[in-house]
């Protein structure tokens, strides 16, 4: 098949939470004048990028860069502010409850905490044979046990715990049945939203396992939201680096360890704990990540930045392709100086 | 067709008493001498009231079997009793005894049904302003607070006193139950909406709703079936207290006139009826039924009580 096509096609995302309350609240008294004024937290600014079939495409940054909103603005669980998100050629971002139903089955999620994400009055069989009811209309009672007892087998519960309910299972074997839940409609597509970093290390390494087994075995694409970037070593085809809701570069992963382009992933990397850590040279950023609500003009990363310039500070980077394979959003690259 | 590798060794679910048996909520009742004897009561209410037609030794409804010459003979410790009315009789000659029985089952009748309907609307409400938010939300609290500035009482006395002006009071007095149960319905059920509501505020966050939405799940099917069920504790714990407060109202209105007419009485206007002769030493019409009534609802209160303790996730986590 060709490795090459892209599956999800994501263009100038933007999301943006009002933040301002209900219409008497934004009134504010300013300098005499009674004025409405909006405040919008900026979770997403222009976010694009492809998934490539069959790939596992990691998204890291740490937290609230939005690598979250991005997950949940492309299952469809958040509606995109601007920009447009594309699966097999199709725009999805604007299609009805029911038109967008069709997707639902090819395009599935694994939350992260594996307590909240089982629904507590429900028996694991409950839980997973009314996915496959819903969307198999005119499959038979022993078709939909069946199934569900095969993928339960797949994600090692044994199906007879089904008559169980969630509060009897451990952590790791509740987030084995938030896969098992995911993987019962054959989906093509998956996004994981953190889907480990709610579990024990020892743990976190077995659904690691079981979720590249799964992805061999079922032909999956992933979109995997990580803040552990040991993990994307291990786990992504490719990496998106994201900060303060803008993408600051998207490269293979060896490349992207390697030779990092972007100032921020250069810092980020260098902050890996490593065992022979004798010297460690990590590049200690100066001040706070800024607050969403007011977005820093140019580049959102130049007050961090040891390399900014004056076009940093006033126009906004973009992604661009570099002969290695990777994107790289910096006018100090761009520009060579770095 | 299936092969030896296929069948699995599934362990049946044990039957529903037997996890019940197992539960929190069941160890705590054996533990709570309280719990237990309100329980025991109010099982006898309801026995009483269910069978109130096999048990009571009159019929109090049929005119044919009352004797006025039978009027305000005392319980039978006291003397100058009939032994044949174990109670005494009321003012119409009626047998006490029977009369409350039938009356019981009116009251409880009354309340359960009242507090069936302010639970459908509460629910119905409550879910979808807590679950869609915004603007409905706004709309929907605002109309219950609309209801909660009316005292139920109120709004009670004016629907009903309208209702027996416009239509006479023999209409009324065959609808009289109907419109108990709607008017004391009507009234309360922002109880139950601002409890629910609370509780999908507290549900619709968690990941397993956004999971239900992820597999394509409609609004109304991830409203009902998911996250209702996790809503139904304290639903319960409102039901108990409300079911009480809604035999005391329907209790008040008939010692007001406005309740069940004379012919069938409830609690409440045998208490009401009672109440001229109070001074002329027939105590019994009044007192009576006043302690079946202040023992059902004290049960009730009590059995309310020890279910939010028990189910009070800040005590126990289950």
């Amino acid at each position: 098949m060709n490795a090459q096509q892209p599956i999800l096609q994501v263009r100038d995302l933007e999301k943006r939470f009002n933040i301002s309350g209900d219409f008497l609240d934004q009134l504010k008294f300013q300098g005499g004048k009674i004025v409405r004024k909006q405040e919008n937290v900026h979770a997403i600014n222009g976010v694009s990028f492809d998934v490539m079939k069959g790939e596992a495409l990691c998204v890291v940054g740490e937290s609230g860069c939005g690598k979250s909103t991005v997950a949940r603005t492309v299952m469809g669980l958040l509606k995109p502010s601007g920009g447009s998100i594309h699966y097999n050629g199709e725009r999805i971002d604007q299609l009805s409850d029911r038109a967008v139903l069709p997707y639902r089955k090819k395009m599935q999620m694994i939350f992260q905490n594996p307590y909240a994400s089982l629904n507590p009055r429900k028996t694991i069989t409950q839980t997973l044979e009314e996915p496959v009811r819903f969307h198999n209309p005119g499959m038979s009672e022993t078709e939909v046990k069946d199934k569900v007892k095969a993928v339960m087998f797949d994600v090692g519960i044994d199906p007879g715990w089904g008559v169980r309910y969630p509060h009897e299972f451990s952590g790791g074997q509740r987030q084995r049945i938030s896969i098992a839940r995911a993987l019962t409609l054959d989906p093509e597509f998956v996004v994981a939203d953190e889907p480990i970093s709610a579990l024990d290390v020892s743990i976190q390494a077995q659904v690691l396992n079981l979720m590249m087994k799964a992805q061999e075995e079922h032909n999956l694409t992933y979109l995997f939201i990580t803040h552990d970037l040991s993990v994307v070593e291990h786990f992504g085809t490719r990496v998106a680096v994201m900060y303060l809701g803008t993408l600051c570069e998207l490269a293979p992963t060896k490349t992207l360890f390697a030779t990092p382009r972007h100032p921020y992933t250069q810092a980020l990397l260098s902050a890996i704990p490593r065992l022979q850590d004798h010297r460690p040279n990590h590049i200690k950023l100066q001040g706070e990540v800024p607050t969403p609500v007011n977005l820093p003009s140019g580049c959102v990363f130049h007050g961090r930045c040891p390399h900014a310039n004056d076009r940093c500070r006033q126009e906004v980077p973009k992604l661009v392709p570099q002969s290695d394979g990777s994107q790289v959003a910096c006018h100090g690259v761009e520009e060579g100086r770095l | 067709m299936t092969t030896p590798v296929e069948v699995l060794d599934i362990p049946t679910r044990p039957s529903a008493w037997a996890r019940f048996k197992d539960t929190h909520l069941f160890h705590s009742f054996t533990r709570d001498k309280v719990a237990m004897v309100s329980f025991g009561l109010f099982v006898l209410y309801a026995l009483a009231a269910l069978f109130a037609p096999l048990i009571a030794p009159y019929n109090p409804y049929d005119p044919a079997s009352i004797d006025i010459m039978n009027s305000e003979l005392p319980p039978i410790w006291q003397e100058g009793a009939d032994p044949a009315f174990l109670l005494g009789t009321d003012a119409q000659g009626r047998d006490m005894l029977s009369t409350m029985l039938y009356g019981t089952r009116i009251s409880l009748m009354i309340g359960i049904c009242a507090v069936m309907l302010q639970m459908f609307l509460g629910v119905l409400i409550g879910l979808s302003a807590g679950y869609f938010g915004g603007r409905v939300d706004s709309f929907l609290m605002r109309m219950a607070d609309i209801q909660l500035s009316f005292s139920t009482m109120m709004v009670a006395i004016v629907v009903l006193a309208v209702f027996q002006a416009a239509f006479g009071a023999e209409l009324y007095a065959d609808l009289a139950i109907f419109m108990l149960i709607l008017v004391i319905g009507i009234a309360e059920w922002p109880q139950y909406a601002r409890t629910v509501r609370a509780s999908v505020l507290a549900e619709k966050h968690k990941e397993y709703v956004d999971a239900a939405r992820v597999m394509g799940f409609g609004s109304g099917r991830i409203m009902w079936r998911h996250i209702l069920p996790n809503t139904l504790s304290p639903l319960l714990v409102i039901s108990t207290v409300q079911v009480a407060n809604a035999i005391i109202s329907e209790a008040s209105l008939s010692f007001l006139g406005l309740g069940m007419p004379v012919s069938q009485p409830s609690l409440g206007s045998l208490i009401s009826s009672g109440f001229e002769y109070i001074f002329s030493g027939a105590w019994w019409i009044t007192v009576l039924p006043g302690i079946v009534l202040v023992v059902l609802v004290l049960v009730m209160n009590l059995l309310g009580d020890w279910l939010r303790d028990v189910l009070n996730p800040k005590l126990y986590k289950g």
